[in-house]
């Protein structure tokens, strides 16, 4: 697990070479609720690091999605239009958001391995 | 968040013991939705009952010689004519027609019995004192206020109380649970068949646990709340009514009866009347956006030429319909049902069309005539 980071916003990338699977972490979706809608980037489009990429709505609100690192969009989990609640059941796995091409792995060092994200989120959950 | 000092209703402890996610609403830390979710809590509602705290809602009787007349100077319900024992939805209305806040009015004998929004109770009874004299308008901060609604509300509620499962729609009664003396209304805010439970505070978490040990009931939180009102159509005070709105506009005319019509005597008397026979500019309209898009309150709605022309006050997700929902402001001529029209979310203009309002049918228990 360990080629995994996360940002403060609660994103969370998965890096396999030179490509990257983002999605929101479980403590998003578990703080967000019943996810109803998912808006997702187009293939092809250049995201920015720390800029939105998508938009995410449970029943309660609607919140940004911040791109952890900046790339070009190559893929996009096309069955979160039918079923957004599989953000829900499962964050990290068959609810992830999008797949982007990196444009400069060294952005990857500014996240949080998985310990400091534990971390920050435990801090979080007194708030 | 602000270091604000919440209240709690006397159910507090419970809450926290289901495991609740609270928040803080009108100065109260309140539910919004227990492990469930609030999708779940919602169709459990329509398909069984749950039980919702209400504590944090005003609960104000109102007393003296002739309480009916004099209330009614200040709302265009009939209250004169109100039965004792029935219960009527209105509002307090300011000089030009706007809603200070909306209401249920319960007669009970001699004296009225208000449940009034938690936003807007301290404005409400500074203004009825005003009104009606300091000594006619009691808080009773005493009491909490228990939801419980669903279809199966009337066959639970009757394992504790027989005869509640009579009760008309829109009634009120005195009745005794387990040796506690309570005030009972078949009524609520979900749209379904149901009660509002008035109890002494300290016999509130023993009534409610009670209720949540049968098997039908599960606890719902203001989260539900919401979105079962939104189907219902109803009007959340603060979103799509205040003192920018009047009654007819909002289209409430169905809650001024014919005799308040002809005689006025209520603030706001000479628009509302010329708004009843002349019809508002603007009016409240149900929103079916298409597809899952939601559009919340404020999104812009704009006609099919880009021209912005009103606003939604209320929108959010269907958990009945699994569709996005809305309600909101457009002019008059645009308000009837299946118009198209367009709702600019973050910039982009969405289809939608008007719908007619309830989103999702009424089930009161409606008594035979």
């Amino acid at each position: 697990m360990s080629n995994i980071r996360y940002t403060k916003d609660h994103e969370w990338i998965r890096v396999d070479g030179n490509e990257a699977t983002i999605g929101i972490t479980d403590f998003a979706q578990n703080q967000l609720g019943d996810i109803v809608f998912v808006e997702l980037p187009e293939i092809g489009r250049k995201i920015e690091k720390g800029k939105e990429a998508g938009v995410v709505e449970s029943v309660k609100a609607a919140s940004e999605v911040y791109a952890p690192v900046s790339g070009e969009v190559t893929a996009v989990n096309t069955g979160l239009a039918d079923d957004p609640a599989r953000v829900n059941a499962d964050a990290m796995g068959e609810g992830w958001f999008y797949k982007i091409q990196l444009a400069d792995a060294k952005e990857l060092g500014d996240l949080m391995d998985e310990a400091a994200y534990k971390a920050f989120t435990a801090e979080q959950d007194k708030h | 968040m602000a270091e604000e000092k919440l209240a709690h209703t006397p159910l507090y402890a419970l809450h926290q013991s289901l495991g609740a996610k609270l928040t803080a609403f009108a100065g109260y830390d309140m539910p919004v939705q227990y492990p469930a979710g609030i999708i779940a809590e919602h169709l459990h509602t329509r398909a069984k009952a749950s039980l919702f705290d209400v504590s944090h809602m005003g609960q104000v009787v109102l007393s003296g010689a002739d309480i009916a007349a004099k209330f009614e100077r200040l709302v265009p319900a009939d209250i004169i004519g109100l039965g004792s024992g029935r219960v009527r939805y209105t509002m307090l209305t300011n000089e030009r027609g706007g809603i200070i806040d909306d209401l249920m009015a319960a007669k009970d004998g001699e004296v009225l019995r208000l449940v009034v929004n938690a936003s807007r109770k301290a404005e409400d009874i500074a203004h009825m004192r005003g009104a009606l004299g300091e000594g006619a308008v009691t808080y009773r901060e005493d009491l909490a206020l228990i939801a419980l609604q669903g279809p199966a509300a009337a066959v639970v509620l009757a394992r504790l109380v027989r005869g509640v499962e009579a009760m008309a729609f829109m009634s009120v009664a005195s009745v005794d649970i387990d040796g506690v003396a309570c005030h009972v209304t078949r009524s609520g805010y979900t749209g379904e068949d149901g009660y509002e439970i008035s109890v002494p505070s300290d016999a509130a978490e023993k009534l409610a646990r009670r209720l949540l040990a049968e098997p039908e009931v599960a606890p719902a939180g203001l989260g539900a709340r919401d979105t079962l009102r939104l189907e219902a159509g109803l009007c959340l005070y603060g979103n799509d009514i205040d003192e920018s709105t009047t009654p007819i506009e909002a289209d409430l005319a169905w809650t001024i009866q014919k005799r308040r019509r002809e005689e006025g005597g209520f603030p706001g008397d000479t628009v509302i009347r010329r708004e009843l026979t002349q019809g508002a500019s603007r009016r409240r309209v149900g929103i079916k956006p298409e597809g899952r898009q939601i559009a919340r309150g404020h999104t812009p709605i704009v006609d099919v030429d880009g021209q912005e022309i009103g606003m939604v006050t209320s929108g959010g997700f269907s958990p009945s319909l699994e569709g996005a929902i809305a309600m909101g402001y457009v002019p008059a001529v645009v308000a009837a049902p299946g118009t198209d029209l367009r709702l600019s979310v973050r910039g982009v203009a969405r289809p939608a069309q008007t719908a007619a309002l309830p989103f999702v049918p009424h089930r009161y228990h409606l008594s035979p005539r």
